[in-house]
């Protein structure tokens, strides 16, 4: 025991340990991308993987974005009343759903549900030798297994962003005009006025890489989970909380990409 | 207690020159951190002979068997399948090298998102020997040959019992005509009778194929049973090799008291050391 080495030491541990489990992440995905730009593509998983993500995701996709535009234009309304700035809750509204809000909410809601499931699904694969057994069949799990939802997970968040917008923007043009009495056409003169086609594109290339991210994460955290149950519970949860807080990291980075250059 | 090279006796009739065995192991070694699992293993089995591979939990045996199925890389050794070794091979070629070997997985690895008629077929469509309806049609016929009726096909792995499962998954390490069987404790959890009927069905099996048989087993009878030679390995060695109908009158003190399952003996001493 030293007093003074000993939180050293651990903090040199943690630092290493987080150092291996980037390298590793970084090494699976590179395996990952080779995959899918090889043909050939397994295009049966490809569809299974996209049904399950764009399709049995939009009911909850669907209803967090429009939930958020209504909190957002009534949140607004309070806001900009203050400064008898209340024809702006239409811009505020758009540019937030488009640039910020139904990317990273969509994908938020989509880890949660996608990024749990193929964690689950591919550790148990993993822990009852259905991993092993793909390989002895002359098929390479990554290929089978991985490649197929990274591209799946690319494809189905800007489809779902695409839904979530138009919600959002819905939900929003709907408590203007029902409860705070704005007049329909100027609501959506005003929207359309502002929306830029950058903003909406932005918005969908950071679905994609969001997309990705869920995808990777399930997958990785699957793939390389061990000892039963429990490892595939563990496994599970790290995929979710890994995926959201690099969806929330990586939407920093792209919005400074974006928007400050 | 010295090791020695687990070898098929030569059939009657064979010619005096010994033939080159179709799985050639020598001085295999992997650890995990610091355990060591293998240990210098050598082994050698003749091609159309089957060989069983018994020890207790954790010595090694799943290890070795995925080792040579290139599953787990070893960290040091030689493997070789008909002379050629397998681990200076590319990716690909390993690849294409492990096509000519059938698993039957311990708990059978059946994919649950398939039907039975495509885990059946698996290896078959990815190798696109067939089509998705000639695998369909093709799947009838490797069921029967595990005793299971056509309209299995159609079920889910989780519709059926310990013992279907295992046909199934029987069925499908059969169904591209392997070279090389891996069993991974073929009769675990079933009730004997189902093991007997699984061991009948190994023998059907290797000897319909010609198939070169490697099977890791803690059941004695299913030992005697499926194997021309026995090999057992303790704390990652082969400790001794021989017939498989010597099993039970070995001579080796570790062996006999592995194979009478007694309380009292050399591996029971080195656990309470």
């Amino acid at each position: 025991m030293n007093p003074f080495l000993d939180p050293l030491a651990a903090i040199g541990r943690g630092v290493i340990g987080a150092a291996r489990a980037t390298g590793s992440l970084a090494l699976f995905a590179l395996e990952g991308v080779s995959h899918l730009l090889r043909p050939p593509l397994h295009w049966r998983m490809f569809v299974q993987a996209l049904v399950e993500m764009a399709y049995f995701s939009l009911p909850v996709v669907a209803l967090t974005a429009i939930f958020t535009g209504m909190v957002l234009a009534l949140q607004s309304y309070t806001g900009f009343s203050r400064f008898n700035a209340e024809s702006a809750i239409a811009n505020v509204v758009v540019i937030s759903i488009t640039r910020e809000l139904g990317p990273v909410l969509a994908a938020l809601m989509v880890a949660g549900r996608i990024g749990a499931a193929t964690a689950a699904e591919l550790g148990t694969m993993r822990v009852t030798d259905q991993i092993d057994a793909l390989s002895t069949l002359s098929t390479n799990p990554m290929k089978y297994l991985v490649a197929p939802r990274l591209l799946a997970g690319m494809v189905a968040l800007p489809l779902l962003v695409v839904v979530a917008d138009i919600l959002g923007v819905l939900g929003g043009f709907v408590v203007s005009v029902m409860k705070l009495g704005f007049s329909a056409d100027a609501y959506l003169r005003h929207t359309f006025d502002f929306m830029h086609a950058s903003d909406v594109i932005s918005g969908l290339v950071k679905a994609a890489v969001f997309g990705f991210i869920i995808a990777l994460l399930g997958c990785y955290q699957g793939y390389r989970s061990r000892g039963g149950a429990q490892g595939v519970g563990a496994a599970t949860t790290s995929a979710v909380v890994t995926a959201s807080i690099l969806i929330l990291a990586f939407d920093y980075v792209l919005t400074e990409l974006f928007f400050t250059r | 207690m010295s090791a020695t090279p687990a070898t098929a006796l030569p059939p009657a009739g064979a010619p005096a020159e010994a033939p080159v065995p179709r799985i050639r192991v020598r001085g295999l070694c992997k650890a995990f951190g610091a355990k060591k699992v293998l240990d210098g293993i050598d082994l050698d089995v003749l091609p159309g002979t089957s060989m069983v591979v018994i020890g207790g939990s954790g010595s090694g045996k799943s290890v070795l068997l995925k080792c040579i199925l290139g599953l787990i890389e070893p960290d040091e050794g030689v493997i070789e399948l008909d002379g050629r070794n397998i681990l200076a091979l590319s990716r690909t070629e390993r690849e294409a090298a492990r096509a000519r070997i059938g698993m039957l997985f311990q708990n059978g690895a059946l994919f649950d998102s398939l039907p039975v008629w495509e885990n059946v077929t698996f290896g078959l469509l990815a190798q696109r020997k067939l089509t998705r309806h000639e695998a369909r049609e093709r799947a009838a016929d490797f069921l029967a040959q595990v005793g299971l009726a056509a309209s299995v096909g159609a079920l889910s792995p989780a519709e059926l019992s310990g013992g279907m499962q295992k046909r199934v998954a029987l069925a499908r390490a059969i169904a591209a005509q392997p070279d090389i069987l891996f069993f991974d404790e073929p009769t675990t959890g079933l009730d004997p009778i189902m093991g007997a009927v699984i061991d009948g069905l190994i023998i059907d099996c290797v000897k319909r194929l010609g198939s070169t048989a490697v099977a890791i087993t803690h059941d004695m009878a299913s030992a005697r049973r499926i194997g021309d030679t026995a090999a057992m390995i303790h704390r990652g060695r082969i400790i001794w090799s021989g017939p498989a109908a010597a099993l039970f009158d070995s001579g080796n003190p570790e062996v006999d008291q592995f194979t009478h399952g007694r309380r009292e003996g050399p591996i029971q001493m080195e656990l309470r050391r």
